[in-house]
């Protein structure tokens, strides 16, 4: 007997439906049948998961997905998900697991600020006009410029790496999202001068050809690692800590592991892919300065070092650390970033937002004046232009954005990435699935959203009477809280509206 | 001349050029009307064959020397010098079924006379290609018939 | 209501500024910039006035001259105190005025010439002028009621809430003689009635008249305040400074590489370039991007031997200049200028982001 309820309903309209199948062919989770016997369309509630596949693909939108209507009797504790998710426990004995980001409805803070623009004392600026600049480097800076006489550069600049845009597609590893689904976010990167992130699961031989586009991730597990990988990169980054699963490692299950996955990551075909929760050779940040340093020798010194961690409470300190450790680049991922699988105890209640975590972090690193020699790059869950546009203000150079390239992708947010079966080619490496994912279109689509937002960012900078999206960096005076506490304000650093 | 080529490694198994063709070779233009209730039932010219790990469409490949012209008993199945493309004429076909029998790629079918792709002749674009959604199918210049 | 102060409270304005230098450093009298500047009277509300005028102590010319605001005899007290600390008073004394219709109650003012004192210098291990700099930041932040709006050598700022020829007037500035004088007459959006809100700001021997309002503020006072400066007044002209003497003084920048960093050439530009140009650029660009200063604005930058006169890199706001014999006219009207030189040489417009620098031979920067 299983004790669980369907959480959705497949409503079919009989007007609508011509009998072709395709929904049936596209169900990965069997949610929709055809009845062996009569031919006839079927559907069973209990698969579904709201990916909406079926509803895309259906040529006269027939499908329609619902809330179902089966109810507990209400209680605001008791939950259906929590009783839902009880009798899955009481059923496997297993932890939880979930993909994409922490969905509980903590503050958005992004949601709780407001932007800008001018009015007479100082003129907005046309961006179709005017020149509009979102070109942003990201690496090392020296403290100061040193020139000859005759102009020339005495200063070495250290590596930099140049963005067209501040918006760059952050870590997923081949092997939690399909090659297909990777090949076209590095297109994508490439077409819009801006860089995609292989995480930790190695570098594809396919993909050498975007090696200009790429940062590689040495995570705990190391997978994938080797010196062309190093080679084949602008930047490296070293990743102790992801958003969605803070103080996790990973774990990529063996039947995941094909021969693709397993020569790019360099691990026994079919064998379970553990990466362990810490580095087992950074205990301290003493260690990871030898890491960051080790691969900067490795690479003759020639690329930037970043290093990810999740935001947690004490990531002001934590970044100060490692900036003096010396990383070039330090990402921060908020608790809201994504994630292949994650146990939901994990994704739903550790870590910070990021909005918070940024504005503490960049406080931090200036206090210090050691802002102006690292780059600060913002991840987890930007969902459109605006909320890009008010890190940049809090004082991040540029930000990785992950979700909302998937869902570019085609990625309908049913959060079911740790089961493999993503109906959109997306979240999985079985072939029948993957090949849905068209590298050709989807790269156009992931291209199509950086140019949007890029040209929103464009059109808010105007309105503010910038042109330079240097001159919006950190300058929080553009932002305003709205409904926030004298707390939550100061830590944004940010005045209330109306003030 | 510009002819459909399946790209079997995109191809999904969806059969939505199937859905569109059918639409397209119908009276009423109207998908719902045209799998449901038009008499006689329209037909699909592009055939998808396979499962969803390997599939792909096949339809005519209009042919440089077309085996159903040459077989064709009564000279209704042609191909037009100009344009290319290798079609039945209704009235003069008796529906001896030979062409059906001469093509190799299996791709005329026969009701109660011969009916094969067309290209939806007119359009830009054939109706099975324009609704790809995995831009399995492209029209293109240049390939070989096969 | 309580009024608020600059540094309070950000408040945005518009305005009109003027110069006037003479090429071979040859001093001349206040009149001409007293009239160029009272030709804008519409372009200031009364709410703020002043003037810098270089050359005008040449016996005291190896002291840093202090003018200060006093509110109160003990804010008066305090920083005498500070001040007979850290340095050695050559000389010192109420700066003379004469009552003006226009000019309403004023605080105290005194001026101190005056070294730094040996001792304290060098166990503070730096140069005078970051000594003196930091003095300056300790009296404006620590006494209250205490104001010192000019710090440099044989150069000295006066200003005053009203109309900028009546600050003149107020100040006597006929009388005093000076190679270069720079102007400044304000209408700010609000009322702070505060005499060290006026302008020109000054650091050292910088001062700046600025007409605009930048949209970049935060982001350059967030940049300098990582190289220690406190932006205490909130104002354009502040952190204009200041990022003027980092990149100058502190970094070793020549002025017109500091003016490029403040209003850089755009991209398309510099993708254009020769490669040494586009290197160095790119370098300024990339490592100076908190200093890039955003909107409008034009601005004049004074120091003991020349001028900038920069432009932001849009054009947004008027900037004519004039070269006639001996001398260089600058103004936000040309009209300004045809005021005391009704046929000049030479009458250009400043162009978007390309600095005009001017020095004067002999006269050390």
């Amino acid at each position: 007997m299983n004790f669980k309820n369907p959480e959705f309903e497949i409503v079919r309209n009989k007007d609508k439906c011509i009998s072709c199948g395709a929904c049936a062919r596209q169900c990965s989770y069997e949610a929709h049948i055809i009845d062996p016997d009569t031919g006839e369309l079927k559907a069973e509630d209990m698969n579904c998961v709201a990916c909406h596949r079926c509803v895309v693909i259906c040529p006269t939108r027939a499908i329609t997905i619902k809330k179902h209507e089966m109810t507990y009797r209400e209680n605001a504790n008791w939950t259906a998900a929590y009783i839902n998710q009880i009798n899955r426990q009481a059923d496997t004995g297993g932890v939880l697991l979930s993909g994409m980001g922490n969905p509980q409805p903590y503050p958005i803070y992004w949601d709780r600020m407001l932007l800008n623009a001018s009015q007479v004392t100082n003129p907005s600026i046309d961006p179709l006009r005017e020149p509009m600049e979102t070109r942003t480097f990201i690496g090392a800076k020296p403290e100061k410029i040193e020139l000859d006489a005759k102009g020339r550069l005495i200063t070495r600049m250290p590596p930099n790496v140049e963005l067209q845009m501040p918006i760059m597609f952050s870590a997923m590893s081949f092997g939690s999202i399909s090659l297909n689904a990777q090949k076209s976010l590095a297109a994508a990167a490439k077409a819009c001068g801006t860089l995609f992130n292989t995480g930790e699961g190695g570098l594809h031989s396919d993909l050498f050809q975007y090696a200009d586009n790429a940062v590689v991730q040495v995570a705990s597990g190391r997978f994938g690692v080797h010196k062309d990988y190093l080679d084949k990169s602008r930047i490296i980054e070293i990743k102790i800590g992801q958003g969605a699963k803070p103080g996790i490692g990973g774990h990529l299950p063996g039947v995941k592991i094909d021969e693709e996955v397993s020569r790019t990551r360099m691990i026994p075909l079919g064998a379970d892919a553990i990466s362990p929760a810490p580095h087992h050779d950074i205990y301290s940040i003493e260690d990871l300065r030898q890491l960051i340093y080790s691969l900067k020798e490795a690479t003759e010194y020639q690329k930037p070092v970043a290093v990810k961690i999740a935001a947690v409470h004490n990531s002001a300190a934590i970044a100060s650390g490692i900036a003096r450790a010396g990383a070039d680049i330090i990402v921060l991922d908020g608790f809201r970033g994504g994630t292949g699988a994650a146990p939901t105890r994990i994704r739903d209640n550790v870590g910070i937002p990021i909005e918070l975590a940024l504005a503490a972090v960049d406080e931090r690193l200036r206090s210090e004046s050691l802002r102006n020699r690292v780059s600060l790059v913002a991840a987890g869950s930007f969902r459109n232009s605006a909320d890009i546009f008010k890190a940049i203000a809090i004082g991040a150079d540029a930000v990785y954005i992950a979700s909302s390239a998937l869902i570019a992708l085609g990625c309908h947010m049913c959060q079911q990435c740790h089961t493999g079966k993503c109906n959109w080619g997306i979240a999985t490496q079985r072939a029948d699935l993957v090949k849905r994912l068209n590298p050709e279109i989807m790269a156009e689509r992931a291209a199509n959203l950086l140019k949007a937002w890029n040209h929103e960012i464009k059109e808010m900078l105007g309105g503010m009477g910038i042109n330079a999206i240097d001159s919006l960096r950190g300058n929080r005076l553009m932002l305003r809280g709205v409904g926030l506490n004298e707390k939550e304000l100061s830590i944004l650093g940010i005045k209330h509206a109306g003030e | 001349m510009k002819r459909v080529y399946a790209v079997e490694k995109l191809c999904l198994n969806c059969k939505l050029c199937e859905v569109y063709c059918k639409t397209a070779h119908s009276k009423s233009k109207d998908i719902i009307k045209a799998h449901k209730t038009e008499v006689p039932e329209p037909q699909t010219r592009i055939f998808v064959e396979g499962d969803n790990l390997l599939s792909f469409a096949a339809n005519c490949r209009h042919c440089e020397n077309p085996a159903c012209v040459e077989a064709c008993i009564t000279g209704a199945m042609t191909k037009d010098p100009i344009t290319g493309i290798v079609d039945n004429e209704k009235e003069r076909c008796v529906g001896c079924m030979t062409c059906v029998m001469a093509c190799p790629y299996g791709v005329v079918k026969a009701a109660d006379i011969a009916f094969k792709c067309d290209l939806c002749r007119g359009e830009d674009e054939p109706a099975c290609v324009k609704h790809c959604p995995n831009r399995a199918l492209i029209y293109i210049e240049g390939g070989s018939e096969r | 209501m309580v009024q608020t102060k600059e540094g309070q409270i950000r408040i945005p304005s518009g305005c009109a500024i003027a110069a006037i230098m003479d090429k071979r450093g040859r001093t001349f009298t206040g009149d001409d910039i007293i009239k160029s500047i009272a030709l804008m009277h519409d372009r200031s509300n009364g709410l703020g006035g002043g003037f810098a005028a270089y050359g005008i102590y040449p016996e005291y010319r190896e002291c840093f001259a202090f003018h200060v605001f006093y509110d109160s005899e003990a804010a008066k007290a305090a920083t005498e105190e500070f001040l007979n600390a850290h340095y050695d008073i050559q000389m010192c004394g109420v700066i003379p005025t004469t009552p003006t219709k226009g000019i309403g109650k004023s605080p105290k003012i005194w001026r101190y010439f005056a070294t730094p004192n040996r001792i304290k210098l060098d166990a503070f291990a730096y140069a005078e002028e970051e000594y003196t700099a930091q003095c300056v930041i300790k009296i404006n932040d620590h006494i209250d009621g205490a104001y010192v709006f000019s710090s440099g050598k044989n150069m000295g700022a006066f200003k005053a809430v009203g109309y900028p020829e009546d600050v003149g007037e107020y100040y006597m500035l006929p009388s005093y003689k000076a190679y270069l004088w720079t102007a400044h007459g304000r209408f700010p959006t609000n009322t702070p009635g505060w005499w060290g809100g006026a302008h020109p700001f000054t650091l050292l021997d910088w001062s700046i008249v600025h007409n605009g309002e930048i949209s970049s503020y935060d982001a350059n006072r967030r940049y300098v305040e990582m190289f220690g400066y406190k932006c205490s007044l909130q104002t354009d002209t502040e952190v204009i400074t200041y990022l003027f003497d980092l990149l100058v003084r502190k970094h070793g920048l020549s002025l017109e590489t500091a003016a490029t960093v403040l209003a850089a050439p755009d991209w398309d530009v510099i993708d254009k370039l020769c490669d040494v140009d586009k290197q160095r650029l790119t370098a300024l660009r990339a490592t100076y991007s908190g200093a890039l200063v955003n909107g409008p604005f034009s601005v004049i930058l004074g120091f003991n031997g020349g001028l900038v006169a920069l432009n932001d890199r849009l054009k947004l706001r008027a900037l004519m200049a004039a070269e006639d014999k001996d001398k260089y006219y600058f103004a936000s009207e040309e009209s300004a200028i045809r005021v005391v030189c009704p046929n000049p040489d030479r009458v250009w417009s400043v162009g978007g982001g390309e600095p005009v620098v001017l020095k004067i031979k002999g006269v050390s920067v």
